[in-house]
């Protein structure tokens, strides 16, 4: 086991990859009452062509599959484990993303047990017709909420503007029509390719001794057969740098309208402390244009096209990647354009201040420390950093490292005509 | 859990409130105000934190008030409304960096306080008005919030279940305050009622850090003087008895519909039997043990979610589920059922033990952010008591499966709201 000391943060990181392959992190957290704990394969909604374990063709599997997979593996031959997690005192979850699904609990009470469970039932699948059959009611329950809120819809809508091929562009819960193809054999398949330890991560934080349960880890994984794992050969459709299409309006039962820009990434073939570099430097470029302090979003309010439900954020993941900016409007089309220019104005040459670089920098510092306050937070964002290569405590240095150069290179290369796209929610008549 | 160890002092018209610990990288001071909700007030204080946030007599505009909280490592300041029983409570929360994970030794907590201090005290005003131009972008803001809960069919169902049970009752009031009443809000009127707020309103301010609580306190006798008052306090009225279940349907353009079910609990945050309240709702609906969610999801397969929730201090259990519009007397029939089987007594000593045991985890987890914790401390002000947290665990840790029974005797149907969709087939 190899600790890492971040003396800045006052943190210190216990680490072993053991002998089946699987990641293991603990953070101990004093003062906390709360162990969390998450157990992360890295496998998502847009792992759908692959070749299985033990087969030599591709397949393509049915869209929400990764997300039925992750409902499905709470249910046992003996009942739910819900129920056993709360007998231990402890609440449970799990979620699906674009890259990652993730199984977890939080608890202040019976951590060992706690942790055994969690490692046990991602580890031990049990699908059947019959249970499978059930699910579909429930997530079809799932799909029917998301298809009447307005934001989701939004949100996916400029993506599969932005995407032509990428499977990024698919609901992570799939259709109705789709998850009705799910079997208790295609579940397995997905399962036995994905969820190998190899290709996961767990990760501990809370008030935790990290040599006893690091000992835990080891021991349970000894006990079960994993055979060595050949490299999970995934593919992907090619991607154009253009988006698919520039503007998509939604007619909804809303009363006010909704409008998102989007911005599709370059180099979303990046990892590790470039990709990391990337990701901030964007950030904070957004934060320059767009943040509550900035000139464009005092003209966007006073002029009353914004309100409070305005934000941004970009991703990047291995593959692909975007930026976003809207919110609700009185004007969508007026919004549009007005982000539109100010993207492109940055593109030309805006200048920023070094002091309002400095700014952003400082409050991106600011917001990491109140990030870090949560366990979730850091359970959940270094899985994701690991699984690109970055370290989630590189976040503070390489923030301090961006220049003004860095700024005006991100802004003069992403911002283009043709990977921007508009997508928006109106009334409907 | 030292960590609650709560130091109250009564300072000049409000009370301060200092919570030591070392847990986290940030210090929060979160200020909260109080006044019953009433419909002639409710829209101007759902208008005034809008208005102190946005800009301040030393920072006249947004831009300047928010890049000074970006400068002080992107210090965060939201405003927050909230109906707690018939009460109306502002909050104000700012959260900054604790300097001694920076390498830049400013001294951030004082620079915090000044920074709350002057948003509270020193607004954006000329003569006995705050600045026009603000108002009224607020008050567009405002609307838009208002009018935005139509948009988001999970919270306009709740809404409208509130709206309808609780006919001619303060807590039909929305938190927003009501569209047709931001027109009549005028700079003057608005600046009167802030004065009325801050010197009537009952006021605490809860720090919670790596702090010092003499440091705190010297700090919060420069910075926020007011007069002392005695508070307003909410005058109860017997709500009259409805003689039949309320049952309301609306039909929108929704694919899934939203059932929502309110009860009346008719207990409330300090009654002897609060805590076997805690409890039922526990076993009923709370989590996913409970018998809603194995009963309407994991057996009929009706249903994504579905939950019982509880209002403390107006004595309300609200359940919601998002189902298919043919499912409707089904579910509503799974659902009372449930109820009956617990006020017969039809739940397992295993369910019980369950259920204390996520509680217990519940609220050990709450405490463990400086938000929950605020939040669990504040049940004390909004309904005048003093119950600590470990009286609050132990109490509910020795309550029998009699005093369960009896809370769900107690528990009445009222009203039953269904937002369905415009194809229904009956």
């Amino acid at each position: 086991m190899e600790k890492i000391n971040f003396d800045q943060l006052q943190e210190e990181l216990y680490h072993e990859k053991l002998s089946n392959g699987l990641n293991v992190y603990i953070l101990p957290k004093k003062g906390f009452n709360k162990t969390y704990a998450t157990f992360t394969t890295k496998y998502g909604s847009v792992d759908n062509n692959f070749v299985p374990l033990g087969k030599e063709e591709y397949v393509k599997v049915p869209d929400g599959i990764a997300h039925f997979l992750e409902h499905k593996l709470f249910e046992k031959e003996d009942g739910d484990v819900f129920q056993q997690f709360s007998k231990q005192g402890a609440s449970a979850n799990a979620f699906t993303s674009f890259t990652r699904t993730a199984y977890l609990f939080s608890s202040t009470s019976d951590v060992e047990k706690n942790l055994e469970t969690l490692v046990d039932f991602v580890q031990d699948p049990y699908f059947s017709e019959k249970t499978v059959e059930k699910e579909k009611g429930i997530i079809g329950q799932e799909i029917t909420m998301y298809d009447d809120n307005p934001d989701w819809r939004l949100y996916f809508g400029l993506i599969q503007n932005l995407y032509q091929n990428h499977p990024v562009k698919i609901d992570i819960a799939g259709t109705i029509e789709s998850i009705s193809h799910i079997t208790k054999d295609l579940l397995y398949e997905c399962y036995n390719t994905f969820y190998h330890p190899s290709n996961m991560l767990l990760f501990i934080v809370g008030p935790v001794d990290p040599n006893k349960f690091m000992d835990q880890v080891r021991e349970n994984q000894a006990k079960k057969n994993y055979k060595e794992m050949p490299e999970i050969k995934r593919k992907f459709e090619d991607e154009p740098l253009q988006t698919g299409q520039p503007k998509q309006v939604l007619e909804m039962n809303v009363q006010t309208s909704k409008c998102l820009i989007g911005m599709k990434a370059l180099h979303v073939d990046q990892t590790g402390p470039e990709l990391l570099k990337n990701e901030l430097t964007m950030n904070v470029l957004l934060d320059l244009l767009f943040g509550k302090s900035s000139e464009n979003y005092n003209q966007l309010y006073n002029e009353g096209l914004i309100d409070e439900t305005f934000s941004y954020d970009y991703t990047q993941e291995q593959g692909f990647g975007f930026a976003m900016v809207g919110g609700d409007t009185e004007n969508p089309d007026k919004l549009a354009d007005d982000l539109k220019n100010m993207l492109f104005q940055a593109k030309n040459g805006t200048t920023f201040t070094e002091e309002q670089l400095d700014r952003a920098k400082k409050k991106k510092i600011g917001a990491f420390l109140r990030a870090v306050n949560s366990p979730e937070y850091i359970a959940n964002q270094f899985t994701r950093y690991a699984f690109n290569d970055m370290n989630l405590f590189d976040v503070v240095p390489t923030l301090e490292k961006i220049t003004m150069n860095d700024i005006k290179t991100m802004s003069s290369e992403v911002i283009s005509e043709e990977r921007f796209s508009v997508c928006q929610v109106i009334p409907k008549k | 859990m030292d960590s609650t160890a709560e130091k109250i002092t009564t300072m000049q018209g409000y009370k301060l409130h200092v919570i030591e610990t070392d847990k986290y990288k940030t210090n929060t001071f979160v200020w909260k105000m109080k006044a019953p909700l009433t419909k002639e007030d409710v829209t101007k204080r759902a208008l005034l934190p809008q208005v102190l946030q946005s800009s301040s007599a030393n920072y006249p505009t947004t831009t300047a008030l928010r890049s000074y909280l970006d400068e002080l490592y992107g210090a965060t300041l939201f405003i927050d409304l909230a109906k707690k029983g018939e009460y109306h409570i502002i909050s104000f929360t700012l959260e900054i960096a604790n300097e001694k994970f920076l390498s830049d030794p400013t001294p951030l907590l004082k620079k915090g306080f000044e920074l709350l201090s002057e948003v509270l005290t020193k607004p954006n005003v000329s003569g006995n008005a705050f600045d026009q131009e603000t108002v009224n972008k607020e008050k567009r803001t405002l609307k838009q919030r208002i009018q935005s809960v139509y948009d988001d069919k999970m919270r306009y169902s709740n809404v409208r279940l509130l709206q309808e049970m609780c006919k001619g009752e303060p807590y039909a009031l929305q938190v927003n305050g009501e569209a047709e009443d931001v027109d009549t809000i005028t700079p003057e009127n608005l600046y009167e009622y802030f004065k009325n707020a801050f010197s009537e309103d009952e006021l605490d301010l809860y720090v919670i850090g790596d702090v010092k609580e003499e440091e705190v306190k010297s700090l919060a006798e420069n910075l926020l003087k007011f007069e002392n008052r005695t508070p307003k306090k909410v005058v109860t009225t017997e709500i009259p008895k409805k003689d039949q279940v309320n049952e309301i349907k609306e039909e929108q353009d929704v694919k899934q519909g939203k059932l929502n079910v309110g009860y009346r609990t008719n207990i409330v945050y300090g009654d002897s039997d609060y805590f076997a309240l805690q409890l039922f709702n526990g076993i009923f609906g709370g989590f996913s043990h409970s018998k809603l969610f194995i009963n309407v999801r994991e057996k009929a397969s009706l249903a994504y979610y579905v939950s019982s929730r509880l209002e403390s201090h107006k004595g309300l259990m609200m359940v919601m589920s998002g189902i298919d519009l043919k499912n409707y007397d089904q579910a509503v029939g799974i659902i009372r059922d449930q109820l009956e089987a617990m006020q017969k007594g039809d739940f397992t000593d295993q369910e019980l033990i369950q259920t204390k045991a996520v509680i217990r985890n519940q609220i050990l987890e709450t405490i463990d952010t400086s938000r929950g914790l605020t939040e669990i401390l504040y049940h004390n002000v909004v309904a005048a008591k003093d119950i600590k947290l470990e009286q609050w665990i132990n109490d509910m840790e020795k309550t029998t499966k009699e005093e369960i029974v009896a809370v769900a005797n107690k528990i009445e149907l009222d009203t039953i709201y269904f937002l369905t969709g415009t194809e229904a087939v009956k």
